[in-house]
């Protein structure tokens, strides 16, 4: 069902992992839904990607476009991480099943969320970065606590 | 050569051997069309014959009351949209559950759109039908209670000899889709209250595409597919004689090792069960502890999400099936879990493993150790567990 691509970067995903004191941190999705993607940025001062990890509560195709998208964006500047689209994902994957592309979608705007978060921290604006609409923050996934 | 350990037989069984062994004369030896009046096609005859009469034989019933069908989805299909039909002088009204199979639900949904009214019982946590809650929604008009007699994904075995007490108690006919039971407990058709019955071949060491259904004498359903007079006149089509033979085949395997099997699948799925509650945080059983099927084990993992957990499991050649969305191929998590109550996100982890006879307690280690280490590491990339761990340290 899945390429030879998505099952490398699902069983060997690659950048898993936290930052601490990111740059820019995004999570989008939704656990009712069963996926959710959480990306780290490490930006330096000439606005160059410098490191980037992931996390994702998801099915295979929902970890291999994690691993993906974060290969796609590293060492790049911000501006070329924008250009990282779902199709580009999903090309780089050699394609997804069409009931998995929505991973691919949550993967772009997991980056998005991110590059948002660090441009209101540092006051800056990215061309072309709207305000992620599908951030879920905090504290809305609480309520799965009880058991 | 990579080792295969299937725990997916609440799917589909290996067909036995002996089944198929049992079935090979009648493609080229034995091929004649059972209606056909030279002796050539006696011996089909009666082979199809003998498969009725062992059938009936395990279910206490009589071989005119046993109609051979496609499988389980065809016998469901059958007795809901021919019943509806025919006691339609009488109500419109059908009484079933929210944790049936699809061929079912999905039957009720289309009778729904044709006039009829469904009520669809709730479950308790462990995933039992309230019977108070049944006789409540008793009706006039109601002409069919249809619960199934064990869950295909959780292995709850339903309380039907008192489903069927209550059926008969306010004269509404019982039926019940014993598809995941059939074979593995004994089921007497009188004694239980039984009017109805659908079970599949594949699910017991039979061949696939070949079920049938009980209809008690007296029941006046009719045909559900039309073209001809087989099956007395209920269900049309040249009978599927080596799978008939098959199946017979099966049902007399499974009656005579039933009591043996069982007692050996359920000790080695206490034996799963316990050791993966152990070993693994976080973790629960879904369905009811004691009233299950023998051979079921189904997990919640917190955190995680099955299809994930399926792919890795295959990867070291365990096959099981998960109720994540993923799987199910919509946006929610299987309408069993959420029926008896998981939140979304825990039915979304969920892993359903199936024993058989041919399970050993080696297999059962090798699983857990995979398992054990499989959730570990998608854990590890889990921001949900990220952020339960980061709370607990607070």
């Amino acid at each position: 069902m899945y390429t030879e691509k998505v099952m490398d970067h699902f069983e060997h995903p690659r950048n898993v992992g936290e930052l601490e004191n990111p740059s820019g941190m995004g999570t989008v999705g939704n656990a009712r839904c069963g996926d959710i993607m959480r990306i780290y940025l490490d930006i330096d001062e000439n606005q160059i990607i410098r490191d980037v990890k992931f996390k994702t509560f998801g099915c295979g195709a929902a970890v291999a476009t994690s691993s993906m998208a974060t290969e796609l964006i590293k060492g790049k500047s911000v501006q070329e991480a924008m250009q990282v689209t779902n199709i580009a994902v999903m090309e780089a994957l050699d394609g997804l099943p069409p009931v998995k592309v929505h991973c691919s979608l949550l993967a772009e705007e997991a980056i998005h969320a991110a590059l948002w978060d660090y441009a209101q921290k540092h006051g800056i604006e990215i061309a072309g970065l709207k305000q992620p609409k599908s951030d879920i923050g905090e504290h809305e996934h609480e309520e799965e606590e009880e058991y | 050569m990579k080792r295969t350990i299937y725990l997916d037989n609440a799917a589909t069984t290996k067909t036995k051997p002996a089944v198929v062994k049992a079935m090979l004369p009648y493609f080229s030896e034995y091929y004649g069309n059972p209606s056909s009046v030279y002796d050539f096609s006696t011996p089909v005859k009666q082979a199809v014959s003998r498969a009725r009469e062992t059938i009936a034989k395990s279910l206490g019933a009589k071989s005119n009351e046993i109609y051979f069908t496609a499988g389980g989805t065809e016998a469901d299909n059958w007795v809901l949209t021919a019943m509806a039909d025919a006691y339609k002088d009488k109500g419109n009204h059908i009484i079933t559950s929210k944790i049936e199979h699809h061929a079912v639900l999905h039957t009720c949904a289309s009778l729904e759109q044709q006039g009829m009214e469904v009520t669809y019982l709730d479950v308790d946590e462990d995933g039992v039908v309230k019977l108070d809650e049944l006789e409540k929604a008793i009706r006039p008009t109601t002409i069919l209670i249809s619960i199934m007699f064990a869950n295909n994904e959780i292995g709850t075995i339903q309380p039907v000899r008192e489903i069927g007490a209550i059926a008969r108690k306010h004269g509404v006919f019982f039926h019940t889709d014993a598809v995941q039971a059939y074979g593995h407990l004994p089921i007497a058709v009188d004694d239980l209250n039984i009017d109805l019955l659908s079970a599949s071949g594949h699910k017991i060491n039979g061949p696939k595409g070949i079920g049938f259904l009980y209809i008690r004498t007296g029941i006046r359903m009719r045909s559900f597919i039309h073209g001809g007079g087989q099956e007395r006149k209920r269900r049309a089509g040249t009978e599927n004689v080596p799978a008939i033979v098959g199946l017979g085949k099966a049902v007399e395997l499974a009656m005579d090792t039933m009591t043996k099997r069982t007692r050996y699948e359920l000790k080695l799925r206490d034996y799963l069960i316990r050791r993966v509650l152990e070993q693994v945080p976080y973790t629960r059983l879904n369905g009811h502890r004691e009233q299950r099927l023998s051979n079921n084990a189904n997990f919640a993992f917190r955190f995680i999400e099955g299809e994930s957990l399926l792919i890795m499991l295959d990867s070291k050649g365990i096959c099981g099936s998960s109720g994540s969305a993923c799987t199910s191929g919509s946006l929610d998590p299987s309408h069993v879990l959420l029926a008896i109550g998981l939140p979304h996100e825990i039915a979304h982890g969920s892993l359903r493993l199936t024993l058989s006879d041919e399970t050993t307690k080696e297999d059962i280690d090798y699983v857990v150790e995979n398992i054990k280490a499989i959730v570990k590491r998608l854990r590890d990339m889990s921001p949900l567990y990220e952020d339960f761990i980061k709370k607990q340290n607070q």
